[in-house]
């Protein structure tokens, strides 16, 4: 069989965060009544005109820097013309062949080896309206059109098609949208629609220097949407090329529920977008000092982020990029290390426990009930000694649910460790008395009858027993 | 030379339903009328900028403000077909 | 004394001296309208409710002795291609035929804000595309010289409104010569002003590169005042120049001594009706009669202009109207069976031909492979066209010509020869495709119809232009003339 190579492009859309839209001054703001967040403008009234956003560019120029890009010395809008019931002026106002920014790349780790993945280029652009159907767009005898988001600022960015496998697809995503989040220019949120991702997808023989025929996938709306449905169009374009077929440039549509891609096929796709500058908006020339201010203030970037990490913190690598993966994660722990310098320490608990009860609570960590204080507190505790590693688990999990500082928590009930050698030894010369058998075993070498033994002391005290001080004992006793 | 074909294509891309008739007709006009814009051929633009805007203007832009919406019944008012809240159209596909 | 036959001047100072009162002159242009409308049909829609009661309001601040703008209680007739708060507004085409606003066009605010009251909304070529408004979806609006004959388009009723004392002003708009050449038609003053000069928010776009709203009066004086009121920067507007406007009235000065005044030799060439050159050259003389410099010149690249324009225009216009597809406002198709379909349906019969027309050529000169020898191409000579002006106006401080190579035509005469009827425009296409600004005023008639001058001016030098333009008026009579209904 014949070995191929697959090769990806992306085409990602990231509504922008300001507050108006892009060309008129409705609210941006999701999840408005039905057609209240419109004005003349963005209903594309007859008459209207569209006024460029300053925000929009600057927000655009933020997010062209933070990956890598050229900024255009001027730039200009364009129409884009197609025909859709969400898009009030049947045209598009995008950009075409004088985008803000072009030339970027950023950096993704695959099997620990980095590679640089090309940036083509980043536009500015409006969204559409939203579409609601009864039952499937296929089915549904109407559709009704709700214009809130037309006019929502949006950039695209458009990789080249430099991505080898679904999982480099997938690493390319999760770096973009880290980056993105970290510039503050968008949510970047996947499930609100404000991250967006299109991809171009076509295989060829491995070695060969050539494109192969590609498709354009959509409707891709989670992560592991993308990579499920890469890997199922990957698949089905080797097959196709195996049975002797041809592959058809087309559009195909991800369906989740079924786990296929489906072809869009319809008269509607005959698409000539017939470009042309949109003579209601006037060229943009970008100054250069505007383009360094924003330049100075770009927070720090995941990348540089996860260095310092490693440099600084001693952190592994692992630790680090995954700590690093969101602004706000890195944030939070850097708030922990800041009152417990104990990197590794904090990361363990951050990457763990927090990580964990994060993620079935579905909270985000800015909105984390335990405070990075709080985090610290806890593991001085720890340190001290005041409470086991086991007890300290159970706290944590108290605290994620009330909120309350760990001392508290650890008075309230009684969680305080019991390092007192008398105290112990009495329960340990009862437990000896009591398990004869398991005192044998040991005796013949069973290591594990001890882990029993130690057992049999945290049960009697609850746990609270000092672990390193119990296990002293039955060795001083038993050997 | 644009063929009743290309009309068709044109007319698709524009939306519009042509009558044998019109289209018989719109196939001579646009015919008749780009050929006497041939006339352009003779000129050599190679070094000519184009001209998209008479003003030099460059950089308009506003503040990022939020304004006055108009009220969902003015939105609605002027609508052919609607569903309570939202502008109603035919099915999509 | 019949009010509706004075100038807005005149009327003010009417106003003021409480000689009358603005609703008496509101009735009394609004009597005109009933007893001549049958015969000319200008307008689309009436005000009548609404003028009155701003006229009241004007009264009542004459009362209370507050001081009035110029324009102030002046009826005023607005080209129903401009979005008015609450008035039906239809750009004449059946695809809009029930659209009401819900916002104003900024020069009708700044119209309102001046006190002026808005009679009605006048009729057009449909989305402003034609030369006679006989394109208008509704009806023809007649030629009150000539009731036989067209008055000239796309704003034909504005015209045609100012001509037979229906308005003493009106408001249209001129993307290839719709103001100037109905004024020429109509023996009236019709301009243009530079592009940039007017904000085009709330107008209905046509081709939005071109487009520019200005003023129709009865003499330049008027010209000057409606000029100053719908000027200026307006924030909405992106292409809207930001600059001071002057005070256009202090060029009304009868005086063009020293003045460089050049004809292109182009506009004076074949094509042009000996009666009209007859005109133009008796113009000619008496500016240099008068103390001006006349001389001829060339713009090389004027044959160009035409296909240029009509390229340009219909590839912006085929974008424009992509918009008007039934699902928000205006027509709709009830039959569509999918939203394609009901796009296609509710377009094919909401549209009449000329648009149809425009939309398929420019649809053609933006689609795939015939982008770079149609647009692109037309974008480039367009270059050229501008540069034409701008050498000329290096040795000359206006430029004069004709406004249209003929006087106003019949009815049917070129209705289904889309050439001939593009080719009326070949005076007044260029102004628009340099943006520069350009005047129509009557200079004379020919089988008692009215000849057309038009002068041209460097961007924004719209006072050189009223200042030549005034200085012949105030040594002609032509605009003195009103015509018989």
């Amino acid at each position: 069989m014949t070995q191929y190579e697959t090769v990806i492009g992306l085409e990602v859309h990231v509504e922008l965060k300001t507050r108006s839209k892009i060309f008129c001054d409705s609210t941006t703001e999701f999840g408005g009544e039905p057609n209240t967040h419109v004005c003349p403008v963005c209903l594309g009234l007859p008459g209207v005109l569209p006024v460029v956003n300053k925000t929009v560019v600057e927000y655009a120029i933020r997010a062209a820097l933070a990956l890598n890009c050229r900024i255009a010395h001027y730039s200009k809008f364009d129409r884009k013309n197609y025909y859709y019931p969400d898009m009030p002026k049947n045209y598009q106002i995008s950009q075409y062949d004088l985008p803000i920014a072009e030339h970027g790349h950023l950096n993704i780790e695959i099997n620990s080896e980095t590679r640089r993945i090309g940036i083509t280029r980043l536009h500015m652009e409006e969204d559409t309206g939203k579409l609601v159907h009864q039952g499937t767009i296929t089915t549904t005898p109407f559709s009704l059109v709700d214009y809130n988001r037309a006019g929502v600022p949006l950039i695209e960015i458009v990789s080249e098609p430099d991505l080898r496998s679904p999982e480099e697809a997938y690493e390319y995503l999760n770096k973009l949208k880290a980056i993105i989040q970290y510039t503050g220019v968008s949510d970047c949120k996947m499930e609100e629609g404000s991250l967006r991702c299109d991809a171009n997808v076509s295989v060829r023989p491995a070695g060969s220097m050539e494109f192969g025929t590609k498709t354009e996938i959509k409707n891709m709306n989670s992560f592991k949407a993308l990579q499920k449905a890469l890997t199922y169009e990957v698949e089905r374009q080797i097959e196709v090329l195996e049975e002797g077929g041809r592959i058809i440039q087309e559009t195909r549509t991800w369906d989740e529920g079924k786990g296929v891609t489906l072809s869009m096929r319809s008269k509607e796709f005959a698409h000539d977008y017939r470009y042309l500058p949109d003579p209601d908006l006037v060229p943009m020339v970008i100054d250069q000092e505007w383009v360094k201010k924003i330049q100075c203030s770009l927070p720090e970037l995941p990348d540089d982020r996860k260095d310092r990490y490693i440099r600084e913190f001693g952190l592994p690598a692992y630790d680090a990029m995954v700590l690093t993966n969101t602004k706000e994660l890195a944030d939070y722990f850097e708030a922990c290390v800041a009152a417990y310098p104990n990197p590794k320490a904090v990361s363990n608990w951050v990457m763990g426990d927090l990580s964990r009860l994060l993620n079935a609570g579905g909270v985000d960590v800015i909105k984390c009930p335990i405070k990075p204080g709080q985090l610290a507190a806890m593991l001085q505790l720890l340190e001290k000694g005041t409470i086991s590693g086991k007890i300290a688990k159970s706290v944590f999990e108290e605290m994620f649910a009330t909120g309350k500082d760990a001392e508290i928590i650890v008075k309230e009930k009684g969680l305080v460790q019991i390092s007192d050698e008398g105290a112990i030894a009495t329960i340990v010369d009862e437990v000896i008395a009591k398990n004869q058998k398991s005192v044998e075993d040991f005796r013949a070498g069973k290591d594990r009858a001890l882990g029993f033994l130690v057992g049999q002391v945290m049960k009697a005290t609850k746990g609270k027993a000092n672990p390193e001080l119990v296990n002293k004992l039955f060795k001083e006793r038993l050997s | 030379m644009i063929t009743e074909k290309d009309v068709d294509h044109v007319a698709l891309l524009g939306r519009l339903e042509l009558t044998g008739e019109e289209k018989e007709m719109f196939t001579k006009q646009l015919n008749d009328i780009l050929g006497h814009f041939q006339s352009l051929e003779r000129l050599d633009t190679e070094k000519v900028q184009p001209t998209a805007h008479v003003l030099p203007l460059q950089n308009v832009y506003r503040e990022d403000q939020v304004g006055r919406h108009i009220s969902r019944e003015d939105a609605l008012v002027n609508c052919p077909d609607r569903n309570e809240n939202y502008f109603k159209v035919p099915r999509i596909i | 004394m019949q009010l509706f036959r004075l100038t807005a001047h005149e009327l003010h100072n009417l106003l003021i001296n409480k000689e009358i009162s603005a609703e008496e002159l509101n009735s009394a242009v609004f009597d005109r309208i009933e007893a001549v409308e049958d015969k000319i049909a200008a307008y689309t829609i009436r005000t009548k409710e609404r003028a009155i009661e701003r006229a009241r309001m004007v009264d009542r601040q004459i009362r209370a002795g507050e001081k009035i703008s110029p324009l102030a209680g002046i009826p005023i007739a607005v080209k129903d291609n401009m979005c008015t708060d609450g008035i039906r507004t239809t750009a004449s085409s059946k695809i809009l035929y029930n659209f009401i606003p819900p916002y104003s066009a900024t020069v009708v605010e700044k119209l309102e804000a001046a006190g002026a009251t808005v009679v009605g909304k006048t009729n057009l070529d449909e989305f402003a595309m034609g030369s006679s408004t006989e394109n208008s979806a509704f009806f023809p609006t007649r030629n009150p010289w000539d009731t036989g004959r067209v008055p000239g388009g796309s704003s034909g009723g504005s015209a045609a409104a100012v001509c037979a004392g229906e308005a003493v002003c009106a408001l249209g708009s001129d993307t290839g010569g719709s103001i100037r050449q109905p004024a020429s038609f109509c023996g009236v003053v019709g301009m243009k002003p530079t592009y940039g000069a007017v904000s085009r928010y709330g107008l209905i776009a046509f081709a939005s590169s071109l487009d520019q709203i200005g003023p129709f009066s009865r003499d330049v004086t008027d010209c000057a005042l409606m000029l100053e009121a719908i000027c200026g920067h307006d924030p909405k507007d992106s292409t809207s120049a930001d600059y001071r406007v002057p005070e256009y009235t202090s060029s009304l000065v009868d005086d063009v001594r020293g003045l460089k005044i050049g004809v292109p030799e182009e506009y004076m060439a074949e094509g042009i009706s000996p009666e009209v050159r007859g005109a133009i050259i008796k113009a000619m003389s008496l500016l240099e009669s008068l103390g001006a410099e006349v001389d001829y010149t060339t713009l090389p690249h004027t044959e160009y202009a035409l296909p240029t324009y009509y390229l340009i225009a219909p590839a912006e216009a085929s974008s424009n109207l992509a918009r008007y597809d039934g699902v928000r406002y205006g027509f709709r198709a009830v039959e569509g069976e999918d939203v394609i379909d009901m796009f296609m349906k509710s377009r094919s019969r909401g549209f009449g031909p000329e648009v149809k027309r425009r939309i398929m050529l420019g649809t053609y000169a933006l689609s795939a492979g015939y982008y770079d020898a149609y647009y692109l191409k037309a974008l480039k000579v367009r270059t050229l066209i501008k540069e034409d002006y701008d050498r000329a106006f290096e040795k000359f401080d206006v430029l004069l010509s004709p406004t249209s190579p003929t006087t106003a035509f019949r009815f049917g005469e070129k209705v289904d020869d889309p050439i001939q009827m593009y080719l009326s425009d070949i005076c007044t296409i260029s102004v628009n495709l340099a943006g520069i600004p350009g005047i129509s005023l009557p200079c004379g008639f020919v089988d008692g119809m009215p000849v057309g001058l038009q002068l041209m001016g460097k961007h924004f030098d719209e006072g050189t232009l009223i200042r030549v333009a005034y200085t012949f008026e105030q040594n002609t009579n032509y605009h003195k003339r009103f015509p018989e209904i």
